[in-house]
């Protein structure tokens, strides 16, 4: 009991992270109907900026941790979103009304130069961040093993939650958030009707780049080691994580997010930690067969 | 053009890349000693100003629209294919007997021969059918293990591990694409991205079958009519130089292994253009172009679609059989993404669908890398780059137009436009 508390304390823990880099697939999926393959290198990028900040931070002298925090949150966000920001004006916007294999490819091609980008300015090997949020609770002690929940795992947890509820609202309730649903039903009509679908869509990539960028930063926080492939498998889980909540929905992400979370969380626990991947990737291909339009999204409609 | 305009977006697009470089190119975390950190700024100041002048120079350069006339090159190539295909083969024959072909350039040219194979074989899946495979390393790993597995565990040869290697890499690909098939074509792309990992996570764990990180040594090589190529032949037989009563040169086995490629890209070369000349080549070309249209014509997509990537597969893991037996070695990272997007980029520059576009572009990719070091460590970064490039301004590739197959009426070069 108390191993299986701890399991799923860790695999919501993780299922945050996947979650936000999942609304980010699914945001984008949503409103041009493409995966963005470099987004798991967007939060890789996020990762990066969130070190350099705590690096810089320590050299300059910050050592109250809720302030560099909240300086790193900030940073990583704006520089991330940058990013995302960038590679949908280099990479994609050009290919609109292009062949349908254009922007895969070139998606495809920005995910290939932005790891290796990062690896030639940053260097190839693992880069090491010293716990910064220390400390916990002990729930409860069972047998000799104690289940802990750590400040840093209700921080990720909550800052996971508030933003999601955030931008629920903002989607739900701001004009942008209307501009945004109406490029997702109809872009041209969108368009007739005075939306600027250019803009939405690029704040569309800023939105998902920031989320992101605060995946990387928790990760950063969580394991203390990233290296610059790590967007690779991320990626793919918090895709698989958007699948199988129903891609273009946003709280059909979050749900995938934590699932998928809770389920490589217990298949290490219980199975193997060497085949957590191929769980996820199973998952992955069980949801495209059995359920493609996953747990809460809408069947997809072909039209002529 | 209106040069304060462009003085405006040039500062605009050098602000958005001061923006992005300060974080990761003004920074420097790589350093000896751990956790102490560098600062670049003069490379952050080279970055702006680079950008500064680059989209300046190009808001000068004169407008031109989007797949106006093919450059000269591809017309050229386009014009002369059959001539520079024959061109290109006789060179290849003779290659070998060239008095500059050291063993390097021999084991270079196979090299190359394993990528065109490859190439042309995701070529297949790519820019015919117009499915994207981003996991082929996977496929092909799966036929240069087939060698390797059969031979350790079963004594297999070369000529008996061959066909069953193609076998087994078309039945994966079969079972892997036939779920995702009837999906959207974006799933396909990310669930052979995410095999291509998976494959490789497998192959590293599963020590008790496969050996494990350390990969298997000594692969067998291929046989002349089961004649080895050695110095030495196994009890009771003759080596292949015995037989000749020559001398046995080691250079005999790199020209062998040479030709027996030649000979295997050749085949693949002349079944893909029977290939494309059948209903189910016009059928995957047609699901490429429009596939409601394709369907209400009575043709199958799954099945259609399932062909050309069985294909697909098929080709990776013969040239995977290859890839394995040049180096007489296998190991798991041989077979990582960088290797798929190496085919991929292959595929993307020599132009998708243009057989002699192909062939150009993997031996430019492949032999670039031998230049100097300094270029295998930007390779990647230019793949990339160029993938994302050619995608905006050349979408048809890079050395050559894709051909229709079957056109109506006369046509000229000058009016190829899409």
């Amino acid at each position: 009991m108390a191993y299986f508390l701890q399991q799923l304390i860790n695999g919501l823990t993780l299922g945050a992270i996947y979650a936000l880099i999942a609304i980010g697939y699914t945001m984008v999926y949503g409103i041009i109907g493409m995966i963005n393959f470099a987004h798991g290198e967007i939060y890789m990028i996020g990762a990066f900026v969130s070190l350099i900040t705590f690096f810089v931070l320590g050299t300059v002298g910050v050592t109250w941790v809720p302030l560099a925090l909240v300086v790193v949150l900030f940073s990583a966000m704006f520089f991330t979103s940058a990013y995302g920001w960038a590679v949908e004006r280099v990479a994609y916007r050009p290919l609109r009304g292009s062949f349908r294999l254009a922007p895969l490819i070139s998606a495809i091609g920005m995910s290939i130069f932005l790891q290796n980008y990062v690896q030639l300015l940053q260097g190839a090997q693992v880069k090491s961040l010293p716990p910064v949020v220390t400390g916990g609770f002990r729930l409860m002690e069972t047998g000799g093993f104690a289940v802990q929940l750590s400040y840093l795992q209700i921080i990720i947890v909550l800052v996971t939650i508030a933003l999601m509820a955030g931008f629920s609202v903002m989607i739900a309730a701001t004009p942008l958030g209307r501009a945004q649903r109406a490029c997702e039903q109809d872009m041209t009509m969108a368009a007739l009707l005075g939306v600027d679908v250019d803009r939405t869509i690029s704040t569309t990539f800023l939105i998902g780049a920031a989320l992101a960028a605060v995946a990387g930063m928790m990760v950063t926080l969580y394991y203390g080691v990233i290296d610059f492939f790590i967007g690779f498998l991320a990626g793919m889980k918090a895709f698989t994580a958007a699948v199988l909540g129903g891609i273009g929905s946003l709280p059909g992400a979050v749900l995938g997010g934590f699932l998928i979370g809770i389920i490589e969380a217990f298949w290490s626990g219980y199975f193997s930690s060497a085949y957590k991947d191929v769980a996820v990737f199973g998952v992955l291909v069980l949801v495209l067969i059995f359920r493609p339009s996953g747990l809460l999204g809408r069947p997809e409609i072909e039209k002529v | 053009m209106d040069l304060g305009k462009l003085a405006k977006d040039s500062a605009l697009a050098a602000f958005v890349a001061l923006i992005l470089a300060i974080p990761l190119a003004g920074f420097n975390t790589n350093q000896p000693g751990g956790n102490s950190i560098g600062t670049r700024w003069d490379w952050v100041a080279i970055a702006v100003v680079v950008v500064f002048v680059g989209r300046f120079a190009i808001g000068l350069l004169p407008k031109r629209r989007r797949s106006d006339r093919p450059p000269v090159v591809s017309l050229f190539l386009t014009k002369h294919q059959s001539i520079l295909g024959w061109v290109g083969l006789g060179i290849a024959i003779v290659w070998p007997f060239m008095p500059f072909a050291s063993q390097y350039y021999l084991d270079l040219a196979t090299a190359v021969l394993i990528y065109i194979m490859l190439g042309w074989g995701l070529n297949v899946v790519v820019g015919l059918a117009g499915l994207l495979n981003l996991g082929y390393a996977a496929f092909y790993a799966v036929g240069a293990y087939t060698l390797a597995l059969t031979a350790a565990y079963w004594n297999f040869g070369f000529w008996e591990a061959l066909p069953l290697a193609g076998l087994t890499s078309a039945i994966v690909g079969i079972l892997l694409a036939l779920p995702v098939l009837r999906l959207r074509g974006d799933y396909l792309a990310i669930v052979t991205l995410g095999f291509g990992e998976i494959i490789r996570i497998i192959l590293i764990n599963w020590q008790s079958f496969t050996y494990g990180p350390n990969g298997i040594n000594g692969l067998p090589r291929p046989t002349f009519f089961g004649l080895p190529l050695s110095a030495r032949a196994p009890s009771g037989g003759k080596t292949f130089a015995q037989f000749l009563g020559i001398d046995f040169n080691l250079a005999q086995r790199y020209i062998y292994l040479y030709f027996v490629t030649l000979a295997l890209a050749l085949i693949v070369n002349l079944f893909i253009i029977k290939l494309r000349r059948l209903p189910v080549g016009r059928a995957w070309e047609a699901l490429r172009e429009d596939e409601i249209a394709t369907r209400a014509l009575g043709i199958n997509p799954v099945s259609a679609k399932l062909s050309a990537f069985a294909v697909g597969a098929l080709l990776a893991g013969f040239a995977g059989v290859f890839f394995a037996t040049r180096q007489g070695f296998v190991s798991p990272e041989s077979f990582n993404f960088q290797e798929s997007a190496t085919v991929l980029a292959i595929v993307v520059l020599g132009g998708m669908g243009s057989q002699l576009g192909i062939a150009i572009a993997a031996i430019i990719l492949v032999t670039l890398p031998e230049f100097g070091r300094d270029f295998a460590q930007f390779r990647m970064l230019l793949f990339g780059a160029a993938m994302v490039g050619i995608m905006i301004w050349r979408p048809r590739g890079l050395f050559s137009i894709r051909t229709p197959s079957i056109r109506l009426g006369e046509t000229q070069l000058g009016e190829m436009r899409k």
